[in-house]
């Protein structure tokens, strides 16, 4: 039999990500790409890029869980899993300690607190608005005209931060309209909302332990930690891929679902004998 | 969506209900078409013993206001309200209720054929929400009838005689204007005759909830609010009294054979705060398809007066509808729900934060997070509405649940 592979598949409002780990729990590949309108067909390309770079078939695949908004929609998968459980399980990996994971999304923000044995203390996701997701920053590049992949640099480049009060996406936009009427300069605009996003995150719950950040909107924004940072006076860390520990997190208890099953066949054949 | 039902055993009481209900509102309907009896509106939690011995029909605005939610239609109501300058951010009960007569759209045509029938008086308490006011005030203007009440002291701790005195007093003097409406003169004994019959429906309500003590619970908040409809609308009559005896024999069956509500109850959890009506469908199956059951609610509890006594009836009416859980202060809902977590042993606790109701909203002011500390119970707050499904995302609500309730499971 070829080697075993688990795969975790997460289907976010914006982007999908597919993680493939092997028995071990080692990364042999993974892929990332926008969600569109068609979740199962996203996921399968993320899926044969990921299959690719493993250099493995379909068959190699034993077990698979998918999350995220779209979790639902995934053909493949055995088994559904929160986010929430997800981005858990990916970053306690990286991290196993007691940590405060503060994840920014597409369309959502969560925070969540494990203690030291990985278990989940509690979670608090975003109210129903886009204040502080990647959804608020898209919105604001078609405002300032600016690609989106440009903001962190631009961002670096602010030496007179604005302020952007508004909880909502729609006022915020208009201070935003303000500001260019005033002559602000883009790079200080762009790290005002860069705060703005941080701020609606941070006021979500109270915050214990190491602090890791992970998200396409970090991944993408390192400045981002680096302003959170600044606002709460302490380090924080961030996993090697920031944008796919949701799916690492699937892709993790996809194997750990396997060995359960692997363990009970076992027992079951040993009860016949 | 969610995982397959699983096979679930039917409540056989449930029609006899819908027959009970619909033959109240009949009688509403057939009083309005041959003016034989007076109607007097009444909020939920008001004083619908005092009204019905005098002899008036009692009609629910708020029972209207659940129909309008369940049926979905509030959304497309409430903005016919905000025009008339009620905001949005106020009770959707009362937004639905107001657009539903405006735009002559009424849940209760097909239900039971009928208008919303009109009122010769209106009659509320304060003890929920201030909101109740505006609202019978306003259809007072609009029918030129009195909008009567009674004012309640609200984030009571500890109740005191005076408090019990006031309240008592503000009843009786609601009796000469009711006097003049009905046409007959109060009559004492009629009334210790409601209150004693209410008292009767309190009990067995009461004594039905309390069998989702048991494991697994015989049936759950779902169920719950489908069949607080007679202890709301009926409680003072002996139709209420007979439904709920019924009732109570199908439950204490279904317990002692041990009948799961949800087919396989793993988990156990709490709600508090309002129904989101409009959804009660997509929650019961989600809980159903997660292998757990809501065994209790701050809300279902909510219409149990069995501090009622026809032997002291204003002073005890005064308790009855002051001691209620929404009128009380911070410490005693913590102690109330301690209380209710010991019997009913549930894994977690679930707040709804209505937004047009932020007198049954009680995750506001930090309860959660002390109810967590001191029940060592999880808690979680998802946000939504009462009737607004514009303030609702299914989407993250079930995110929200599913993720507590792994988070649940992983404690288990
Ligand atoms: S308590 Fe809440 S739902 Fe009930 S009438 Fe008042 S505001 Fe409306």
């Amino acid at each position: 039999m070829g080697k075993a592979l688990f795969a975790g598949v997460d289907i976010g409002s914006s982007f999908t990500k597919v993680v493939l780990v092997d028995s071990e729990g080692e990364i042999k590949g993974s892929s990332v790409r926008r969600s569109g309108t068609d979740f199962n067909s996203s996921a399968d390309i993320c899926l044969g890029e990921s299959l690719k770079q493993a250099d493995a078939g379909h068959d190699a695949i034993r077990y698979c869980v998918s999350t995220g908004y779209g979790r639902k929609n995934v053909s493949l998968a055995n088994e559904t899993r929160t986010e929430i459980g997800c981005h858990g399980r990916g970053c306690y990996n990286a991290f196993p300690e007691q940590i405060t994971i503060i994840d920014i999304g597409g369309q959502d923000n969560k925070i969540i607190s494990l203690d030291g044995n990985g278990n989940r203390l509690s979670f608090k996701m975003n109210r129903k608005c886009a204040a502080g997701t990647g959804a608020f920053l898209e919105e604001m590049s078609g405002r300032l005209d600016v690609p989106i992949s440009g903001f962190n640099a631009l961002a670096m480049k602010s030496d007179a931060t604005v302020t952007i009060n508004s909880f909502c996406t729609v006022f915020a936009g208009t201070e935003v309209l303000e500001y260019i009427r005033d002559g602000k300069k883009v790079q200080d605009i762009v790290k005002g909302l860069f705060v703005s996003v941080v701020k609606r995150v941070i006021e979500m719950d109270s915050l214990s332990g190491k602090i890791i950040m992970t998200g396409g909107v970090v991944a993408y924004n390192p400045e981002i930690v680096r302003i959170a940072s600044e606002l709460l006076k302490t380090d924080i860390s961030v996993p090697p891929m920031p944008q796919m520990t949701g799916a690492l997190g699937a892709a993790l208890f996809a194997r750990d679902e396997n060995h359960k099953l692997d363990t009970s066949l076992t027992a079951k054949a040993e009860i016949c004998c | 969506m969610n995982e397959v039902k699983k096979e679930t055993k039917k409540i056989q009481a449930t029609e006899t209900m819908k027959s009970v209900m619909a033959a109240s509102f009949k009688e509403l309907d057939d009083a309005v078409k041959s003016k034989s009896k007076k109607i007097a509106w009444c909020t939920s939690v008001g004083p619908a013993e005092l009204l019905r011995s005098m002899g008036f029909l009692v009609y629910f605005p708020e029972n209207h206001g659940a129909m309008l939610g369940s049926s979905r239609m509030a959304a497309d109501l409430i903005p016919a309200a905000n025009a008339k300058g009620f905001s949005p951010d106020i009770c959707s009960y009362l937004t639905s209720d107001i657009g539903s007569y405006l735009t002559g759209n009424t849940p209760l045509k097909k239900a039971y054929g009928m208008e919303m029938p009109k009122p010769d008086v209106l009659v509320f308490n304060t003890n929920q929400c201030r909101d109740v006011k505006d609202w019978f005030d306003w259809y007072g203007r609009e029918f030129d009838k009195p909008s009567i009440g009674v004012f309640t002291h609200r984030n009571i701790g500890e109740i005191k005689n005076y408090e019990l005195d006031d309240i008592a007093q503000q009843f009786k003097d609601l009796i000469p204007t009711l006097e003049s409406i009905a046409g007959v003169k109060f009559d004492m004994d009629r009334f210790r005759e409601t209150v004693k019959l209410s008292r009767q429906c309190s009990e067995l309500w009461k004594s039905c909830l309390a069998l989702s003590e048991k494991t697994p619970s015989p049936w759950n908040f779902f169920d719950h609010t489908i069949h607080m409809g007679p202890a709301v609308v009926l409680r003072g009559t002996k139709e209420a009294v007979d439904y709920y005896s019924l009732l109570k024999k199908e439950l204490d069956e279904r317990a002692a054979a041990g009948v799961s509500s949800i087919g396989n109850e793993k988990l156990r959890i709490y709600w508090d705060g309002m129904p989101v009506w409009g959804k009660l469908r997509t929650f019961s199956d989600l809980f159903q398809s997660l292998d757990t059951c809501v065994v209790a609610s701050t809300y279902c509890n909510s219409w149990i007066f069995t501090q009622l006594d026809e032997n002291d009836p204003f002073r005890s009416m005064a308790r009855a509808y002051t001691e209620l859980f929404i009128a009380r202060d911070e410490e005693y809902k913590i102690k109330y729900m301690t209380d209710l977590h010991s019997r009913y042993k549930f894994n977690g606790i679930i707040f709804h934060d209505a937004k047009t109701c932020p007198n049954n909203s009680n995750n506001r002011y930090g309860m959660p997070e002390r109810l967590q500390k001191h029940l060592g119970t999880p808690t979680l707050t998802i946000n939504g509405d009462l009737n607004d499904l514009r303030l609702f995302s299914e989407q993250q609500s079930i995110t929200n649940v599913e993720a507590f309730i792994e988070q649940l499971n992983e404690v288990a």
